[in-house]
């Protein structure tokens, strides 16, 4: 019943960041690519890629509540981790671009990768120091 | 916090599958909790403790170093 309930929630999770990948990408080509910078579809694939980044946030909380103790206990940890890392590390990048240390711009986009890393890493370590 | 868990489990020829699935944690816990690499909430413990039909101190017990 349990397993069934988390893999049902584990699905859904994976539809929604898919299709939030997908919506991404549509607003982001779209106006070069297939509707010539038409400034009213590009604020709607602006939009339903917003609302579709809340129902995936909404899914990765309901998964988070199907967690048992010792799986919330990993993922809380890895958060805390991933948290202040991004922290740290993002605003000291930041600041190796407005200082000109580095010779290219600062990409949020990088930060996002680097959030999706350290989260897997800190989930694959704690994981491993509990099982 | 030691346990007496993976004895009581054996005794009663549970899987860690069966005990996880009547327990509602996943396998990954009790094993854990059985390498006494996590201690569990009381509720889980509450719930060892009525399906074995032992009081909570007979299974988890503090060992002082």
């Amino acid at each position: 019943m349990m397993k069934t309930a988390r893999k049902k929630n584990l699905y859904q999770l994976a539809a929604w960041t898919w299709s939030w990948v997908a919506t991404m990408a549509i607003a982001t080509f779209g106006p070069k690519y297939i509707w010539d910078d038409h400034t009213v579809l590009t604020a709607l694939a602006v939009s339903v890629n917003f609302a579709n980044g809340i129902l995936m946030i909404i899914a990765n909380r309901n998964l988070f509540n199907k967690f048992d103790e010792l799986e919330r206990k990993i993922h809380l940890e890895s958060l805390a981790l991933t948290l202040g890392l991004t922290v740290v590390v993002g605003l000291s990048y930041s600041l190796l671009d407005t200082t000109n240390l580095i010779a290219y711009t600062a990409e949020i986009s990088n930060l996002v990768l680097f959030i999706g890393v350290t989260y897997l890493v800190c989930v694959t370590i704690n994981t491993r120091r509990y099982v | 916090m030691k346990n007496r868990l993976k004895v009581l489990r054996a005794e009663n020829s549970f899987t860690q599958e069966d005990l996880a699935d009547i327990i509602g944690v996943s396998r990954q816990t009790i094993n854990a909790i059985e390498k006494e690499k996590f201690d569990p909430s009381l509720p889980t413990a509450f719930r060892i403790s009525k399906l074995f039909k032992l009081p909570i101190e007979a299974i988890f017990y503090f060992e002082e170093n």
